[in-house]
């Protein structure tokens, strides 16, 4: 390969064009920093909806005279015949009681005895499926009402209204994220593309020079993808050092003093920042690379 | 005044003979590709129409069953009014246009047998000249001369080598760090002429060459293409410039609205002739 010749060829179009190789290196970085920014914020919020997704479950009571055959056999129920069935965990009634009493130690101590029932908390494997797993834990009857699959179960409680209410809301959140994060990464996608391609427009005088000289397609195109990945890797470099500073000099301090940005599971900075590097310089190459086709066919 | 003009003409013919020589040992005898042929192939022509007609998209006709041959060796202008199809068989000459109907043959190979891909490798066995010269904007001439033996994968030793050798035959030795806007029209050309040769190609065509110049500078020009052509390059040049045509005396094809209306030979007298008496005879100064 005539690397060195590439490259040299490359960096020639960088100071010839240094205007045009300017602007779609600031393009780059004001993408990059804006993706830099909203990522985290996406992955947050995402990640406090999961958390609260998390936290739909299925309460299985028991009947308070149930033995320990039927506890026994109603686990094994849960965790092996009925679908959609992530987890299950067991909370007998004397944990129960002591989880309560730390409560509200007085209206236990009046009541004496322990009212609580043995209870399975019983997780879905998505959130979604929380209806799914309580119908066939209690199908609706013919009646209307509800029975249970197993005489030693009391109830099944999901909390209806609160469960839906947190799907729903979660999901809307989500959708938004997801929405406008693809509309982002679009729209950076379709501006670094269109300055390059405007830098391109300008040369391409110079590439239809080169065609007729009898330059292969590859041989004028790779020293633009080189100029590309240069261009992105400067863009996308300044934005990451401009978002180290932003983070050590702002979120850093922040996220020692209030939980809730240092909470959700966000990525990891160092894989954050190794994807927009990698983002910009590929998006900038291929832009390069693919915008130059329309001025190749001479 | 380029330089190369005040030499004695034998300064330039020696450069010249270098040229041929070495030509000889890079380019140790190309075959022409055998080709499968439709109508039997003019044999050793290096470009050979058979019936080739170029209609346009919108209607136009560039060509109209045009049929002639171009021996090795030869100087050849096509000359017409502007329309009738000097640019159209340049174009097709070079493929950047495919003909509607007919053959074009290059040193006997089928141009519609050579794949877009292949295009490029086809290009570097020609050297053509424009009437814009197109040159590359930002590079120095020595730069744009370089460039079209970088295409072809030249060692930085053999641009070194031939760069300032062929410059030297174009008479631009002393502009070789000059961009192009800082040049003439006349050097510009110069430029081109010597970008196309560098690789001494066995053909060289030139639409239009000189038809931004002034008439002396034109000469200068001519007169380098006809350098060219005694090295034993065929040349092939396109214009509309009929005074100069007549005063040069070489093969003259005729296009009118896309038809042959002439095919003259050259006078035999004017083959021997030297590049002095050339020129003296361009400049209408003959003895």
């Amino acid at each position: 390969m005539k690397l060195g010749f590439f490259l040299r060829e490359a960096l020639r179009a960088l100071k010839r064009n240094a205007v045009p190789s300017f602007a779609a290196m600031a393009t780059v970085l004001v993408t990059v920093l804006i993706l830099g920014v909203f990522i985290p914020v996406v992955q947050a919020t995402t990640g406090a909806a999961n958390e609260v997704r998390g936290r739909v479950i299925a309460n299985v009571f028991l009947k308070t005279d149930a033995s320990d055959r039927d506890v026994a056999r109603v686990k094994n129920l849960l965790e092996n015949e009925t679908p959609n069935v992530a987890s299950v965990e067991y909370v007998s009634k004397e944990q129960a009681y002591r989880a309560e009493r730390r409560r509200d130690k007085q209206a236990y101590e009046l009541l004496g005895a322990n009212p609580l029932p043995d209870t399975f908390r019983v997780t879905p494997d998505k959130p979604d499926n929380i209806g799914k797993v309580r119908n066939a834990l209690s199908p609706v009857g013919p009646g209307g009402g509800r029975t249970v699959i197993d005489p030693a179960i009391d109830e099944v409680n999901n909390r209806e209204e609160e469960t839906n209410k947190i799907l729903s809301i979660t999901r809307v959140v989500k959708l938004t994220t997801a929405v406008l994060a693809a509309l982002l990464v679009i729209a950076s996608v379709l501006l670094i593309a269109n300055t390059i391609r405007l830098s391109l427009y300008a040369r391409r005088r110079e590439v239809e020079v080169m065609k007729l000289v009898g330059a292969t397609d590859w041989f004028i195109r790779w020293p633009f993808v080189i100029e590309g990945m240069l261009l992105g890797a400067l863009g996308g470099m300044l934005a990451v050092l401009l978002l180290a500073v932003f983070k050590i000099a702002l979120i850093d301090p922040l996220a020692a003093e209030y939980a809730l940005i240092a909470a959700p599971d966000t990525m990891n900075f160092g894989v954050l920042i190794a994807v927009l590097l990698g983002a910009s310089i590929g998006v900038s190459a291929m832009g390069s690379g693919l915008s130059l086709r329309r001025f190749l066919r001479v | 005044m380029p330089l190369a003009d005040e030499l004695p003409s034998w300064v330039a013919m020696a450069a010249t003979e270098r040229h041929v020589r070495r030509r000889e040992r890079s380019h140790p005898r190309s075959e022409p590709l055998p080709t499968p042929a439709t109508r039997p192939a003019v044999p050793g022509a290096v470009i050979e129409l058979a019936d080739v007609s170029k209609r346009y998209d919108s209607g136009d006709t560039g060509l109209d069953k045009v049929s002639f041959a171009v021996q090795p060796g030869e100087f050849v202008f096509i000359v017409g009014a502007s329309g009738s199809g000097k640019s159209t068989t340049m174009r097709l000459l070079i493929k950047e246009t495919e003909p509607t109907a007919g053959t074009i043959r290059v040193a006997g190979r089928d141009l519609s047998g050579i794949t877009r891909r292949k295009v490029p490798y086809y290009r570097r066995n020609l050297g053509v000249v424009y009437q814009d010269y197109k040159l590359l904007p930002n590079r120095t001439v020595y730069e744009n001369v370089a460039y079209a033996l970088q295409v072809t994968g030249g060692s930085r030793r053999e641009i070194r080598e031939k760069v300032p050798d062929i410059l030297r035959l174009t008479g631009l030795s002393l502009k070789l760090h000059s961009r192009p806007d800082q040049l003439s029209g006349g050097e510009q050309q110069r430029v081109s002429v010597a970008r196309a040769f560098v690789n001494h190609p066995p053909l060289l065509l030139a639409d239009e060459p000189t038809g931004n110049l002034d008439p002396e500078t034109s000469i200068g020009i001519m007169q380098l293409l006809y350098r060219i052509n005694k090295t034993g390059t065929t040349v092939v040049v396109a214009t509309h410039d009929v005074e100069m045509v007549d005063k040069m005396r070489r093969r003259v094809i005729e296009l009118s609205q896309g038809a042959i209306v002439r095919d003259e030979q050259a006078g035999a007298y004017a083959a021997r002739e030297t590049t002095r008496e050339f020129t003296l005879r361009l400049r209408g100064e003959e003895s």
